[in-house]
Parts: C-alpha cells; structure tokens; sequence
C-alpha cells in the first residue's frame, strides 16, 4: 500500500530515504509493484540478441577469413592492412564526402534560406496557408522510399530519350546531353542530385519549427531600424536556431555515411567505382564475393567513423553552447 | 527534447493574415525563389506521373515531356500483376504495422522504467539505446543473417519484423525515457494513492495520457518501416516475401521492363508513401520537429 509521505523535490530520491529500497524507487517510489528491471527486461533482450551480439560477432568476424561455409578462420589484422591499402576503399570513403555534401551541406544551407524565407517574407507578407503549402511540398520527396526517389530520378536521367536529355535539347545545350549515371565523371553526380531532392525538406521543417520561437516583435523592430533581410537574417534568425542546425547536421551526416537505396538502385557502385560508398562495398564484400571477413572489416570501420563523428559533433555543440553562456 | 504533440501551441505557423503591410519587390523576389524550388521538386513526380500512362510508342513519338496522347494503362497493369504488387503491399503494410505497433510496446516499458523508475545506470543504457539507433545496419547485417539462417527465420517477414522493433524501440526508448522523466508527478501520486500499482499506472494512466506521443512515435515507426531497403533486400529473398520498395528495385533495368513500365514502376512504389503523407500530414510535421527541439 502507498504510504503518504510525499516524496522529496524532483531528483531521484536518495538511497537512504527510499521506502522500498528492492525494488527502486523513480519519480513513483511509492507504488508498488515488482522492480523496474522486470519491465526492462524484454528490451534489453531483444537488444542483446539483434544489436549487441551481431555487433560484436561482426568485429570478431574482422579478424578472421571466412566464406559462409567453413568455420571463420583467425587471420588477425590481415583484413585491417588489407583495408588501408585498399584504393576502393579509400574512394568509397571519398564518395561518401560527397554523399555528406549532397544531404548535409547543401540542404542545411539551402534549408536556412528557405526556412527564413517562408518564415519571415513569405510567411509574413503573402500569408502563413502558402508558407505551410511550399513546405509540404518541400518535404514531399522525404517521405519516399530512398530507392524509390532514386528510380525516379533515374528514369529521367535515362540516357536514350530520357528527360533530362530532352530538356537540355530544347533549350539549345543538347551538346551537354550525356549518359548521366553511365559516365564515370557524372555518375556520383547524379546520385547527389537525389539525395539533395530527398533531404531539402527536412531542414526547412526543423528550421521553421527553430524559428517559432523567435519574437516576431524582434523582427519587425529590426526592419523599423532599417535592417536589410541579409543581417536580419544574420544578426536573429542564425544564432536562434543554432542548436537546431547542430541537430540537423549530425542526424544528416549520420544518414550520409550510410547511404546504400540510391546506389544499389542505380549504379551498383559503378561505372568503375565512381559510386561506390562503404555500405555497398561491404555489402558486395558480404554477398556477391563472399569474402565475409573482409566486408565485416569495412563495416566496423564505418561504424568507427559514424561514433567519432557523433562525439565529434556533440562536442562541438557542447562547446558552442559554453561559449554561448560566456558571454 | 519535448513532446511537443502535448503542446498545440507549437504546431502551426501563425495564422495571422498578411497585414496592409506594402510587398516590395524584394519580397516578390524572395517568393518567386521559393515558388521555383517548390516547382524544381515537384517537377519529377509530375514527369512520372504523366509518363506512367502513355504508351512506348507514344513516348518514343513525343518523348518524355508531352502529355499522353491516350491513356493507356498497360504499363500500370503490366508492372502490377508481374509483381503481384497487392501480395507486396500487403506484406509492407503488415510488416510495417506489426513493428510500429511493437516498437511503441517496447519503448514504452523500457521508458517507463528508465524515465519514471529510473533504474540504476540508466545514463549508460540510454546511450546503449541510442547507439543502436545510430549503427549502420550493415555492421548487424552478416551475423544476424547467420543467427536467422540457424533458427530458420531466414527469408521469413518475421526475421524483418523482429529486427526492426529492435531499432525502432532503440530510437522510441531514448524519446520517450526523456517525456516520461518530465511527466507530471502529482497524478502519478494520485494514482498510487487509489491503490494501482506500477502496471496499472503504466497503462491505464501514463499511456492514455501521453497517447499523442506515442501515436506520432507509431506513425513514424510504421513509414521508417516502410521505406526501409538493406535488411528486407538482404532478409527477404522470395517473390512472395518481399517489400515494395524491394519488389520494385530487384526489377529496374529488366529486359522485360519498357521506358514507360519503368515509370509506372516508379509511380506505384511512390503512391502508397503519398498516401501516408496526405493522411499524416500534420503529424508527421509537429513530429520531426519532436525530435529535434530541446
């Protein structure tokens, strides 16, 4: 039965005062029932069996040679020496920056303009319903499925007669027509134009939500004051939502380095490796060569490299905010 | 991190009507840009939409920028019963529906004992949670492959379904322990003083009152289920098990597949999803920004 001492502030009550002291205590330490664990328990098993047990026994398998029939065989750091002199490896990684350009760099910058520009002209001056309306449309391509967005681009970068090609023509440049996704300088290319038609319209949604928060007061005052939209811009609207664009950042330089739909969809990593991106190589590593160890070499060093980014990143954003209460 | 379904406030843009303000012609410049790039990324949908019912000989004529000159619907029903695509839709809606369903069970218990009970070491095995959101799924993908193959769940949709209320719970979890650390203690207190115990205050109390969370959590779940691509590609290798996305990708560049087959392909693999977003339009809005707003 609840006693009814009211427990102390909001903090997890101390271990001393707590009345049951089996079976914890929370922010409810006076309901009964079993342990919190018990309700921890199916999660943390599932999590076992599907994440923490395949991630380890994929970092075992880095150490070993094995083909999906014979038991792995240790080889020890064979696999890892093999990867740093691996040139495709190094190009998949390479991609990959592009990959971040395409989905990061290009949609967070693009996505400030567009959110400040349909929150505070757009918005303002012809109506909230239409600023709504643009950024439902700019969001419309996130919700497909990315091999999807990926076919739908590439039937119109489609070499004979595609749209692209025809377009060019009519408007005088057929001489750039080209076989967009066949040509090696191209290819990379255009699988960037599809990640950026995908993930512009998650920025702009983030942002608009970000500059909700921002005083409408402040903006009219700074236009009384003559303050062109440029240094609006600059001077509120950026420093308001920075944490947002940290957010935005990482999640979107997390979905970078793990791009597979788009490039399994259109190019298989080809023409001569110009797409090629880690998650596919080591895919191809897994099921078409069978060299299982190999592959699971190259998906732990994606796995490094996401972690080292997301520490890098939530350092960063941990220094900026410092700086921030500084001053 | 907040839940801002609890909070309509933050859901839509200022309703206020544009005041007598003056426009300049910076301003119509500004919406003129904005028009643009709305138009810019409408524009392959509607390519698609208007090639998907010509026929080849229509489109080797007018190329892929005319209107129709008739409809014609073979390539529709041509991709439609070469792929049996109501069987994969079915097995995407149920997949999907399965996972969002099961993922919010799970993220609820485990929120539930991270953010009201707040077990011992409940910081590191938030970060547990988190990170397994965070992995590529190729790092699971040949050991669990291996694990479904012993236990025979290779090419089964459950092998799908399991994994995925895994990594959407991981990423349930660590939102909801947050939303729950903030929940209102007096009507827990209220609560426990009619006598309910931990269980029937989870369910009869906390999920009622935080439903709009988890319904924005569920809708989620069940589109990130959807759209997913490496697990059911590498999982499902049967006709008969795969996904839309899947059963659409494995047969672009087909010999059998003509130009505006292809289209169609395209067009069919992107209803279902539009559908979803017309009918969630509003959740899935305030939803993305849950994630995102502290």
């Amino acid at each position: 039965m609840p006693t009814l001492t009211p427990p102390p502030a909001a903090a997890p009550a101390p271990p001393g005062r707590r009345r049951r002291p089996r079976t914890g205590g929370g922010i409810m330490p006076f309901a009964s029932g079993r342990s919190y664990w018990w309700y921890l328990l199916p999660g943390l098993a599932l999590i076992t069996i599907i994440v923490l047990v395949p991630l380890v026994w994929n970092v075992y398998l880095s150490f070993t040679e094995y083909r999906g029939i014979i038991a792995p065989r240790w080889i020890g750091l064979d696999n890892w020496t093999r990867l740093f002199d691996d040139e495709r490896f190094w190009m998949s990684f390479r991609n990959s920056i592009g990959m971040v350009v395409a989905m990061v760099v290009v949609p967070t910058l693009l996505g400030l303009v567009l959110a400040a520009a349909l929150f505070d002209v757009v918005g303002r001056k012809f109506g909230g319903r239409l600023a709504s309306f643009l950024r439902a449309t700019y969001y419309l391509p996130q919700i497909l499925p990315s091999v999807v967005a990926a076919i739908v681009i590439g039937w119109i970068l489609r070499p004979e007669n595609g749209a692209l090609n025809t377009i060019l023509d009519a408007v005088g440049l057929g001489f750039l027509a080209n076989n967009w996704l066949g040509n090696p300088d191209t290819a990379l290319l255009s699988i960037m134009v599809v990640l950026v038609w995908i993930q512009i319209g998650y920025p702009v949604v983030i942002f608009m939500a970000a500059l909700q928060r921002v005083d409408p007061e402040l903006y009219e005052a700074a236009e009384l004051d003559g303050a062109g939209w440029f240094h609006r811009f600059r001077a509120i609207t950026l420093p308001m939502i920075r944490p947002e664009v940290f957010v935005v950042a990482l999640t979107c330089t997390i979905a970078a380095l793990k791009v597979f739909g788009p490039v399994y969809a259109l190019t298989g990593g080809g023409p001569n490796n110009a797409t090629i991106v880690p998650s596919y190589y080591s895919y191809q590593q897994f099921f078409q060569s069978q060299q299982v160890g190999y592959g699971a070499a190259i998906a732990t060093a994606l796995t490094i490299v996401i972690v080292i980014v997301s520490i890098v990143f939530v350092w960063a954003q941990n220094r900026s905010e410092r700086k921030e209460q500084e001053q | 991190m907040t839940a801002t379904a609890d909070r309509p406030k933050a859901k839509a843009l200022p309703k206020t009507k544009p005041r007598g303000r003056k426009r300049t012609v910076g301003d119509w410049i500004v919406l003129a840009f904005a028009i643009l790039i709305a138009v810019m990324i409408v524009f392959p949908f509607i390519v698609i939409l208007i090639n998907s019912f010509k026929s080849p000989a229509d489109y080797a004529n007018g190329g892929p920028l005319t209107l129709p000159t008739g409809l014609y619907f073979d390539g529709i029903v041509n991709f439609w019963n070469r792929v049996d695509f109501p069987e994969k839709l079915w097995n995407s809606f149920f997949i999907s529906g399965v996972v969002a369903i099961l993922a919010v069970v799970v993220s609820v218990m485990n929120a539930f004992a991270l953010g009201i009970g707040r077990v011992k070491g409940r910081i590191p095995l938030i970060l547990v949670f988190l990170l397994a959101n965070m992995l590529p799924q190729e790092v699971l993908l040949y050991p669990l492959y291996s694990i479904f193959r012993a236990v025979g769940l290779y090419d089964n949709v459950w092998a799908v379904i399991i994994t995925f209320v895994v990594i959407q719970s991981a990423f349930g979890t660590y939102l909801l322990a947050s939303v729950f650390g903030t929940f209102p203690k007096e009507v827990l207190e209220a609560a426990a003083l009619d006598g309910a115990g931990r269980w029937r205050i989870l369910w009869r109390v906390i999920v009622p009152i935080s439903r709009p969370t988890l319904g924005v959590l569920m809708v989620f779940f069940f589109i990130w289920t959807w759209n997913e691509f490496l697990i059911p590609l590498t999982f499902l290798i049967s006709n008969a098990n795969q996904t839309v996305p899947v059963a659409i990708s494995v047969l672009q560049g087909d010999r059998l597949m003509d130009v505006t087959t292809t289209s169609a392909s395209a067009l069919l693999g992107l209803i279902p999803t539009l559908i979803f977003f017309l009918i969630f339009q509003r959740t899935l809005t305030r939803g993305i920004t849950a994630g995102a707003v502290k």
